[in-house]
């Protein structure tokens, strides 16, 4: 390819895309690669984009016919046992009308290639099927393009925006970013349940376009540290598990019989009964936080999206993350064309613009949090079998005193964790995400 | 809970590339220093399989996860994407 481009961007995803859409509305010449024979084909995740994020690069996505599932209405949180659960449900009015699409579904398969198809009208090049297997460099080692698997497949760039994923052999492999930890990774299974429309609607209690989230904590994840989400699309329902991939490791624990065990659960049974399996995806989620994130730009190239570890794993927001750094990568992109400069200092501005946003501010205000949930294995072993034994044995009417059953759950919640260890969980929980 | 991984696989589609993306550095390794063998385990796909002698890396439902690469204990994976266009092809995502 003896084409020079502008911009270089690794990787059709939420990041990626962003990027390249901005760059040609600003009159960058962009090409982006993606390893997969269309966008999408190789991406996974629980489901949710936010309309916010996705207006700032294209203002009329609903006119555009984004390939929206549902509207999300009402997001549930859950705390499991092996044989019951609690569950806290917020919906309002307001995610309805005047906030619609705050959130909502998407299949990435589907979205992916839309959302592609956007930046390719405004000019983007997009090529697809194709791995980016190396950086060109020069002798001083400014990044100045790309290697491809095709064949004549080196593609000089004036600058390259590394945006392939959370799974990055080629950021591991030119030393961008150190080889992910497994500690600093989740590793999740996801199952795509086909029901009728309606039966989801009636389910879950929506009407048509809406749905529900349903993130789930608890004994599920086997006493690793993971969680669970259930999410409603148009006619399926995304199941999924995930836990740290060093906890995987240790426990020799197999992700699909923990998500089969999930689909048995009592809470969760009847959400998906007489549905069709439809697909079977695994990805990693990167959870390590704020501190795991790499250097994020140098002479010639910048890191954006899931590539640069930018994940809250408290609220579970990734896509919006990875959007608004992409968005960003291109504004400093676009900056560095017109002062020709792309080095490390040229890019500097895309650290400043990421500092001053919500991504970076976010990902700070979190960093404890994966230590948090590291650190509390009782989370995820005897917390909630002591939290749901009380409210079993509680609402079992018999004829002991309600002063001995109290006596009772408390002596057997202090047995399996002490009060100290209690108060401790409870201070580091506040610390983590103060 | 028995659960056969193959028959979630089976809902999936594959472009399989006849050589495969993955390969064990040194077979010897997995049997005289890697007394946990974790990818037996924790692979999504069950990619890794305890033969008699060997472990056999079955790349054709590989689900690209990364896992194995870094989840072994010996880093005795090597690892590499498909070919452009081959491996995994959501339909959903």
């Amino acid at each position: 390819m003896d084409e020079t481009f502008d911009a270089a961007v690794v990787g059709a995803g939420p990041a990626g895309i962003s990027a390249a859409c901005v760059l040609a509305d600003g009159g960058a010449k962009v090409i982006v690669f993606e390893r997969g024979e269309y966008p999408g084909s190789k991406n996974m995740f629980g489901g949710v984009l936010y309309g916010n994020h996705l207006r700032q690069i294209i203002p009329d996505y609903l006119e555009r016919n984004c390939p929206i599932e549902r509207n999300i209405v009402e997001s549930r949180l859950s705390y499991f046992s092996e044989s019951g659960g609690y569950s806290l449900i917020y919906r309002d009015r307001a995610f309805f009308d005047e906030r619609r699409n705050n959130a909502f579904t998407v299949g990435r398969a589907k979205f992916d290639r839309w959302f592609a198809d956007q930046a390719r009208a405004k000019g983007a090049v997009i090529v697809c099927a194709t791995v980016v297997t190396d950086l060109l460099r020069d002798p001083a080692g400014r990044v100045t393009g790309v290697r491809t698997d095709r064949a004549d497949g080196d593609l000089r760039a004036k600058v390259v925006l590394l945006a392939d994923g959370v799974n990055s052999p080629l950021a591991a492999g030119t030393g961008f970013r150190p080889e992910t930890k497994p500690e600093n990774v989740a590793l999740a299974v996801k199952e795509l349940i086909s029901l009728p429309e309606e039966v989801i609607d009636e389910r879950f209690g929506v009407s048509p376009g809406n749905g529900v989230t349903n993130e789930i904590m608890g004994n599920i994840t086997w006493g690793m540290n993971g969680v669970a989400f259930v999410y409603t699309n148009r006619s399926s329902v995304s199941i999924g598990i995930g836990a740290n991939l060093a906890d995987f490791a240790r426990e020799k624990a197999r992700p699909y019989e923990m998500l089969e065990t999930l689909k048995l659960h009592p809470m969760i049974a009847p959400l998906i009964k007489d549905g069709k399996p439809k697909e079977y995806t695994a990805h990693w989620l990167p959870e390590g936080g704020y501190d795991t994130i790499p250097r994020l730009y140098g002479d010639g190239f910048l890191i954006a999206g899931d590539s640069a570890m930018m994940f809250n794993a408290l609220h579970r927001e990734g896509s919006n993350l990875a959007m608004t750094s992409g968005r960003l990568a291109a504004e400093t992109i676009l900056e560095a064309l017109k002062n020709n400069d792309f080095s490390s200092r040229g890019l500097h501005g895309y650290a400043r613009r990421l500092h001053e946003s919500f991504v970076l501010e976010d990902l700070r205000k979190y960093r404890r949090f994966p230590s948090f949930l590291e650190t509390h294995k009782e989370l995820f072993t005897t917390l909630p079998r002591a939290a749901c034994d009380a409210a079993r044995e509680m609402l079992t009417v018999d004829r002991v005193s309600k002063r001995t059953k109290q006596s009772l759950v408390w002596k057997a919640i202090r047995g399996q964790v002490p009060p100290l260890r209690l108060l401790r969980l409870v201070w580091d929980a506040w610390r983590s995400v103060k | 809970m028995i659960v056969k991984v193959e028959d979630k696989l089976f809902l999936d589609r594959f472009n399989v590339d006849d050589e495969s993306h993955l390969r064990l550095r040194d077979g010897e390794v997995c049997f005289a220093r890697c007394e946990d063998q974790p990818c037996l385990y924790f692979c999504p796909a069950n990619v890794y399989k305890l033969e008699k002698d060997r472990i056999s890396v079955n790349y054709e439902g590989c689900l690209e996860c990364g896992s194995c690469r870094v989840g072994c204990p010996h880093f005795n994976i090597e690892w590499r994407f498909p070919k452009g266009g081959y491996g995994v092809r959501h339909k959903f995502g």
